[in-house]
């Protein structure tokens, strides 16, 4: 990556105070203007569960739940997280060990080998069951929104994966969407 | 009569995959340690060029560099096998990514700047970055630490194999077809890039280092080697791995340098790749150049094969450099063959050097081989599954390079696909006007029970049960994402009967655990499961003799399960934790603990590449079936079958894991990944240009495990870890073949390519299209 670096001589620059909620925490620090959200979650709050793959926007393995959207953390600017909702994989299991239903389903279907990308696979799931937990329907009845395959695929096009070719992913993922409630 | 598995066969998660799934599994990213540096390393602008002069001065005086080294401040030895490698250039740079410096500051982004303020002088050299080119007898030499064996200055290592009669068998052939292929760079495009973090002692002068590497022992040694130090002063751990493939088995050399920066420094020190130094800077699958002629009877038999391969080695020799070992095999020992001839050389050029990569040279062999075999049959008139079934492989071969076949599944594993696939009603279908269906055949034959090209190709095991009825594995293999772990705690939970949360795993030390050659050859689960079977076996007549002393029983047969010693006579049971105390306890006082080593009955091959080199062979045949879109010249994989010789199912969950991913990856071999050079420098280092595919690409695949039961086999068990991408490539090319009616002799298999085959083709409109070579 060849980024520019800053001459010495530019302006020192400038810390930000931003506040927002961090897996269910408030929380807040003061942030430089170019500082990405990837560095503060494993940096500053020395959560390590939110992977760096890419740091330009290609593999997904940095993503992260912004309320509720997945966004990759590394083209994220942290100042922009200011007043948000941020959910990292460190955010999913309860405080008693249990694991949340997409990270019990990626589990039990083998869908996790060396796991360097399972982080972001994982919320990037998470969004989707977000989005379609929240299309009303009524408790009891058939579930007729739920995603295809298909959609399900499209959904987790930014997120590469390197060992498992992703059929796993796609079964953890589409058992999450059972027609029956 | 045979006991029922209760626990192997299971389709069981992986041990670890809680930790993985939560964020908590600690991979080299993830360490910090206290007081630590960042390494960062300033490698050459120009692929060929001398070093006029390097001058550090600026980024010394920079705040918060600690230390900036060069090949002058170092007193150490080159690396790679054959020690061509300098781990700091001097004098000159022969490849892009050659290490001219090396910075440990006090932050990432300071130890970035600094790389900026080092200023290098070049002479920049044309360089030479084509194989036939640097054979010539005008290219300069490019290497200056080889030995100069061969007889021309350029070539790293040769190889050469033969057996049977080759112009016996050239006179039997009714049909010969000699075909050129040229194969491309593709990478390994791990997860977490390369990563390593050293912690120098400077009181006990012992080297700590956190590595992801794939062999550990071996890697030990090299390190100890490179550094002039005591190998057992260097402590390897491994944490998690976030991807291997064949990319962490040579040692690089940014891993002695971030030793060399934390001994200069005493602190720790940390390197971590971007992504694009990883493109530039990690290895590669070998590039090469196959020239294959091959011949048959009327019969349809195989009579002979000849085949010359020009590999790139690069600048430098890595493990790459020997794949020859495997694609030799698969020349001289897929399918009954009555002769071959084979010859192989690394060619040094300014390119990148290669590695080793999941399938070691046989995917290139196998697409080169398989390609030719229809072509074979179209000229005898002879259709493409019959011929690979008359020629199949079979049970009780020694094959011509001494290979024996105890089980082999290679018949079954044809037949499978052939009928699963309805292969001969869909060949025979109209293939379509813009969107041509095809399909296409290819088999492989890889080693399932380790590979013996060191002197031991062994794993040793180290057991204990603890007096809470806990049990420990201390095995010297390793885990990089393929889930041996696992299976080596099933392995332990259903010989002992202890539940599966009761076993640990304890594997990523050096300093503890038993010697092991390291994870590579599809061997872990095959060499480690044996051994653990070994140590098991130990350590149940030690548990035995006591249970039998406290149940006051005059015989040796027990069984184990839910964590209960049972009498096989009486049915007393004992529980196993109460057996452990009373053997601490007790005397004569004794420890449940076991070690074993287990060697396979594999030989060490002759010099001339003769010998039954693996414990056991695996076998593995798909028919893949694709549609390709005439007008813009993409290439849909539409339902990949599958059927492969895995000896017995240890873990059906994890087993598909490794067909599903090994699968992805030989369509992207077929299709879309090619690193892209000009004049040694690399054209697409990022996931925006480097194709990887995502779960939109991604095919039916239909497994059919065929289980041979190989009585070497833990339970009966192959390697299986590398054979499913080794066939992918050639069967899609046979498909695509198959659907176009023109030929393909290179990969991958772009849009451009089949474009310009189909427009070639247009304008020959010749039944007998000339290979397609852009």
């Amino acid at each position: 990556m060849k980024r520019k670096v800053k001459k010495s001589k530019s302006k020192v620059s400038q810390l930000h105070e931003v506040s927002f909620t961090l897996n269910g925490k408030k929380v807040f620090c003061k942030v430089k203007s170019a500082t990405v959200l990837l560095d503060l979650i494993r940096d500053v709050f020395e959560l390590k569960g939110t992977k760096p793959g890419c740091n330009e926007g290609e593999c997904g393995a940095c993503t992260v739940l912004v309320d509720g959207a997945p966004v990759n953390s590394c083209l994220f600017l942290a100042i922009n997280a200011d007043g948000k909702k941020l959910t990292t994989i460190e955010g999913l299991m309860k405080p008693d060990g249990t694991l949340d239903p997409v990270q019990e389903s990626l589990v039990q279907n083998g869908a996790v080998q060396c796991g360097f990308c399972t982080s972001g696979m994982t919320m990037t799931i998470k969004a989707l069951v977000n989005k379609y937990e929240n299309i009303p329907h009524v408790p009891g009845e058939i579930k007729s929104e739920i995603p295809t395959r298909d959609e399900i695929k499209k959904h987790l096009e930014g997120n590469l994966c390197r060992c498992t070719g992703y059929v796993k992913i796609l079964d953890a993922a589409e058992k999450l969407f059972s027609k029956e409630e | 009569m045979k006991k029922e598995l209760k626990v192997i066969g299971k389709p069981i998660p992986k041990h670890d995959a809680r930790m993985r799934v939560t964020g908590e599994a600690v991979y080299g990213h993830d360490i910090v340690l206290p007081n630590m540096l960042y390494g960062a390393i300033l490698r050459t602008e120009h692929p060929s060029a001398i070093l006029e002069s390097i001058d550090v001065s600026a980024a010394k005086k920079l705040p918060g560099v600690v230390c900036v080294i060069t090949a002058e401040d170092v007193d150490v030895n080159n690396i790679g096998y054959k020690r061509d490698h300098p781990i700091l250039k001097k004098g000159e740079v022969n490849c892009t990514r050659d290490e001219i410096a090396a910075v440990a500051a006090e932050t990432k982004e300071i130890a970035r700047q600094a790389l900026k303020l080092i200023k290098v002088k070049y002479k920049v050299r044309k360089g030479v970055y084509d194989a036939f080119e640097a054979l010539k007898e005008s290219s300069p030499q490019i290497n200056k630490f080889i030995s100069g064996k061969f007889d021309n200055k350029n070539i790293a290592e040769t190889f050469h194999y033969e057996h049977g009669n080759l112009e016996e068998e050239k006179k039997k052939s009714a049909a010969i077809v000699t075909r050129r292929f040229t194969l491309p760079r593709m990478t390994h495009a791990c997860m977490a890039t390369s990563n390593i973090t050293a912690s120098f002692n400077p009181v006990d002068r012992k080297l700590l280092l956190y590595s992801s590497t794939q062999v550990p022992f071996l890697y030990q040694r090299d390190m100890a080697h490179a550094l002039k130090m005591n190998p057992s002063d260097i402590r390897v751990i491994q944490p998690i791995i976030g991807g291997g493939f064949g990319s962490k088995l040579d040692m690089h050399p940014f891993e002695p340098i971030c030793a060399l920066l934390s001994i200069k420094t005493g602190r720790p020190v940390q390197i971590l790749y971007s992504r694009e130094e990883e493109f530039i800077a990690s290895p590669i699958r070998q590039p090469m150049v196959i020239d294959l002629t091959a011949g048959v009877d009327k019969k349809g038999n195989f009579t002979f094969r000849e085949i010359n391969i020009v590999k790139d080695n690069g600048a430098y020799t890595s493990w790459g450099a020997t794949t020859p070992f495997v694609i030799m095999q698969a020349f001289s020992s897929l399918y009954k063959l009555g002769a071959c001839r084979f010859d192989a050389k690394a060619v040094y050029t300014n390119n990148i050097f290669a590695g080793s990569f999941r399938g070691y040279g046989n995917p290139q062999a196998t697409f080169a081989l398989e390609r030719v075999i229809d072509l074979l049959a179209d000229e005898i008139g002879m259709d493409h599954a019959e011929i690979r079934l008359l020629n199949a492989n079979e049970k009780g071969e020694t094959t011509g390079q001494g290979l024996h076949y105890e089980t082999c599944g290679h018949k079954e594993c044809l037949e499978t696909v052939i009928s699963k696939s309805h292969y001969s009603k869909k060949k025979a279908l109209d293939k379509g006007e813009r969107f041509k269906r095809g399909i296409g055949l290819a088999s492989m034959l890889h080693v399932g029970g380790g590979a013996k090209i060191y002197r031991s190709d062994g794993c040793g095991t180290t057991l204990k049960i603890d007096p809470y009825g806990y049990c420990t594995i201390i095995t010297g293999s390793n885990e990089i994402g393929q889930g041996s772990e696992t299976v080596l705690a099933m392995i332990a939970s259903e010989e002992l009967g202890i539940e599966l949360k009761k076993i640990k795993v304890i594997n990523t030390d050096t300093d503890i655990k038993p010697w092991d050659v390291g994870v590579h050859a599809s061997r872990t689960s095959f060499v480690a499961g044996n051994s653990l079977l070994g140590a098991i076996k130990i350590l149940k007549e030690k548990l035995n003799k006591k249970a039998a002393q406290l149940l006051k029983a005059d015989h040796s047969e027990f069984e184990y399960e839910n964590n209960q010693i049972r009498s096989a006579k009486t049915n007393d049971s004992i529980a196993l934790d109460k057996v452990v105390r009373e053997m601490h306890f007790s005397e004569p006082n004794e420890l449940a603990i076991a070690s074993f080593f287990y060697e396979p009955s594999s030989k060490f091959q002759d010099k001339n590449f003769k010998g039954n080199v693996s414990g056991t062979y695996a076998f593995a045949s798909q028919s893949i079936e694709v549609e390709v879109d005439t007008y813009t010249g993409n290439v849909r994989v539409l339902d990949v079958y599958v059927a492969q010789d895995v000896g017995k199912v240890l873990n059906p969950l994890l087993l598909d894991g490794q067909i599903e991913g090994g699968i992805l990856q030989g369509v992207g071999y077929a299709l879309t990944e090619e690193l892209l050079m000009h004049e040694g420098k690399i054209l697409n280092p990022n996931f925006h240009n480097y194709k990887m595919l995502t779960a939109s690409d991604i095919p039916n695949i239909h497994f059919f495990p065929i289980e041979t039961n190989d009585k070497e086999g833990p339970y009966g068990a192959k390697g299986v870890g590398e054979a499913p991408l080794i066939p992918t490539a050639a069967a899609i090319t046979n498909a695509v073949c198959n659907a176009l009616g023109v030929e393909f002799v290179e990969l991958p298999l772009t849009p451009e390519r089949i474009l310009k085959a189909i427009s070639l083709n247009k304008k020959n409109n010749n039944h007998n299209a000339n290979p397609i070579s852009l």
